[in-house]
């Protein structure tokens, strides 16, 4: 068996809360970070998302030294440091950063030519905030669409159970511009409103930012410290910006992560699900979730409340499904009303409370990937 | 035990010559990377006209597959999910990236968005091949011989994949470097032993 990993502290930085606990309590509220914006920089026309007020005050703008994007991830990082009581310059502790695009706004502002390829790259932005804690293992990035965040959270429970490392500071983060909207509008993906997860009428995504950190140790340090229990990775093989059409191999990830937990799907109390409200993923989802036989448990999406948050989704909803273990409280599916997926799914739709000890949470994304982790009260 | 892992075959891509297990495969000097990696497709018979729509981080590394998995008996040794793949290099999808925002100026093309995004390149070795077993891309900001060696060590060890393609695919405009390793639990006949020693070696040949 495994040695357990342990959430030993998390951050959620949205434009809902700058805590975890600020946005878990908004949540329970039904308050989402969902509005409808004007086109400004970002779109021709209006658009619903959850982004950054422009005078936050964690992005303050005014630092020549760090981009949005890498505040955001130095900001989430502070606060769950924070509550570790850990030491960020310990040897064994290392610092894995997952994002989609990372800095790539500065396309839109800086010519291109060698200064700005440096700059833009991701391990540049990785070791500006390594150093800024003084991290002195070289930190990992991870860039693989929207599993970023589950994987991160994969890679650092392997590092530490493979003794390489006692703790992994996992953070996550993306920033929404003109460059990420206007793909996924080319894709017709974006909704003209609030997202709808696994509903009838679900028309395609918002887009959000965010970032989110979870502190991973080798050593328990609260009661009601949460375990990373297991988690697995797969790819459909199928096609590049569609989803599997038969949701086998997401089932694959789920079977395996389970597996990797030593956790059966029956104790499985509820399953946050990527549900980002295409067509396409939710119903993906809902195949994958029959093939394992687990139909019958709670489901439910947060991205009516975060919009879909790309690098920072699977951290953002990952710790939001911890505290919910922690409460035991499931959080509904903002913007559910009626089932729309040709399987049967118990799409969560309202607050409730009872007795929770283990989740599963799954996310996927462009290039095939799925990815399942399973969380677990100690 | 990492010992009884194996770097089955290797490929390279660098300075216009695709290297398969360190014999020229393949050259083609003095043409743009547009030119060279259509021309090596052409040469290579790869037949697969879904390659015509890739970017040139997906192109490159199709190619070296291609070349890597020939002869290695790959879909008859394994079941689909017990094949995988992790996949790294510094500029993550820039290129690519690049290339869609010039043409997001007039119009935004989702055949240029969707790679965009540098895990790609493993969605489409994936579907060529049917592999669903793990895969991962990290952006580091040279090749990592220490952690490539001990994160698929790991997915062997501990049974995730029975086999793991894995190395490096970077491009940036007209640079460009490639260099794929099959790792497998059974020795070939020409394999070498999964070391860091030996990824180095290899990644440093063709330089």
């Amino acid at each position: 068996m495994m040695k357990p990993v342990f959430i030993v502290a998390d951050n959620i930085l949205s434009p809902i809360g700058s805590t975890t606990a600020e946005n878990f309590d908004k949540l329970t509220q039904n308050i989402s970070g969902v509005k409808e914006h004007q086109g400004g920089d970002r779109s021709a026309g209006p658009f619903y998302a959850s982004l950054f007020s422009d005078d936050h005050p964690l992005l303050n703008n005014q630092s020549d030294e760090y981009t949005k994007f890498e505040q955001l991830l130095i900001a989430s990082v502070t606060d769950a440091l924070k509550n570790s009581g850990l030491d960020s310059t310990d040897p064994k502790t290392v610092l894995i950063i997952s994002t989609t695009k990372g800095n790539i706004s500065m396309l839109e502002t800086d010519a291109d030519d060698l200064e700005l390829n440096h700059r833009i790259a991701l391990p540049t932005s990785a070791k500006l905030v390594a150093q800024r804690f003084g991290f002195v293992n070289q930190p990992l990035v991870i860039s693989h669409a929207c599993i970023s965040g589950l994987m991160a959270m994969i890679t650092g429970m392997r590092l530490v159970q493979s003794g390489q490392y006692d703790n992994a500071v996992v953070v996550g983060g993306d920033v929404i511009t003109r460059f990420v909207l206007s793909g996924f509008q080319s894709f017709q993906a974006i909704s003209g409103r609030p997202c709808k997860p696994f509903d009838l009428n679900r028309d395609g995504i918002n887009l959000g930012e965010g970032a989110a950190t979870v502190i991973l140790s080798s050593k328990q340090q609260k009661d009601d410290n949460i375990q990373l229990a297991g988690g697995s990775v797969s790819n459909d093989a199928n096609h590049i910006s569609g989803p599997s059409k038969t949701g086998e191999e997401l089932f694959f990830a789920i079977d395996a992560a389970l597996k990797n937990a030593g956790v059966e799907p029956a104790a499985i109390d509820f399953i946050s699900a990527h549900g980002t409200a295409t067509v396409y993923n939710d119903e993906m989802e809902a195949k994958a979730i029959n093939l394992a036989g687990m139909q019958d448990i709670p489901v439910n999406s947060l991205k009516g409340y975060y919009g879909h948050t790309l690098g920072a989704s699977g951290l953002i909803e990952a710790v939001i499904a911890a505290h919910s273990l922690k409460h035991n409280t499931i959080i509904p599916t903002r913007g559910f009303n009626e089932l729309g997926v040709t399987q049967s799914l118990n799409v969560a739709k309202e607050l409730q409370t009872f007795p929770l000890t283990a989740c599963l949470k799954t996310a996927s994304g462009f290039g095939g990937c799925n990815a399942a982790i399973v969380l677990r009260k100690s | 035990m990492t010992d009884t892992l194996h770097i089955t075959s290797h490929c390279i891509i660098s300075n216009n010559v695709v290297y398969g297990n360190g014999k020229t495969v393949f050259e083609n000097k003095g043409a743009d990377v547009g030119a060279f990696v259509l021309s090596a497709y052409q040469f290579l018979e790869v037949k697969y006209p879904k390659f015509y729509k890739m970017d040139n981080l997906s192109k490159l590394g199709l190619l070296a597959s291609e070349v890597l998995l020939k002869d290695s008996g790959i879909s008859e040794k394994y079941k689909e999910q017990e094949v995988g793949i992790v996949l790294t290099n510094s500029n993550s999808s820039l290129d690519a990236d690049i290339k869609y925002y010039d043409q997001a100026k007039t119009i935004a093309s989702p055949a240029l968005f969707v790679y965009t995004l540098p895990n790609i390149v493993i969605g489409e070795i994936s579907i060529k091949n049917k592999f669903k077993g793990e895969n991962a891309f990290f952006v580091f900001e040279q090749f990592d011989a220490t952690f490539m060696h001990q994160y698929v060590a790991y997915l062997l060890n501990n049974n995730i994949l029975q086999a793991c393609i894995c190395g490096w695919v970077d491009v940036l405009k007209e640079d460009y470097q490639v260099v794929l390793y099959l790792v497998e639990g059974a020795a070939g006949q020409t394999s070498v032993p999964f070391t860091v020693q030996n990824l180095n070696d290899i990644y440093l040949s063709a330089k």
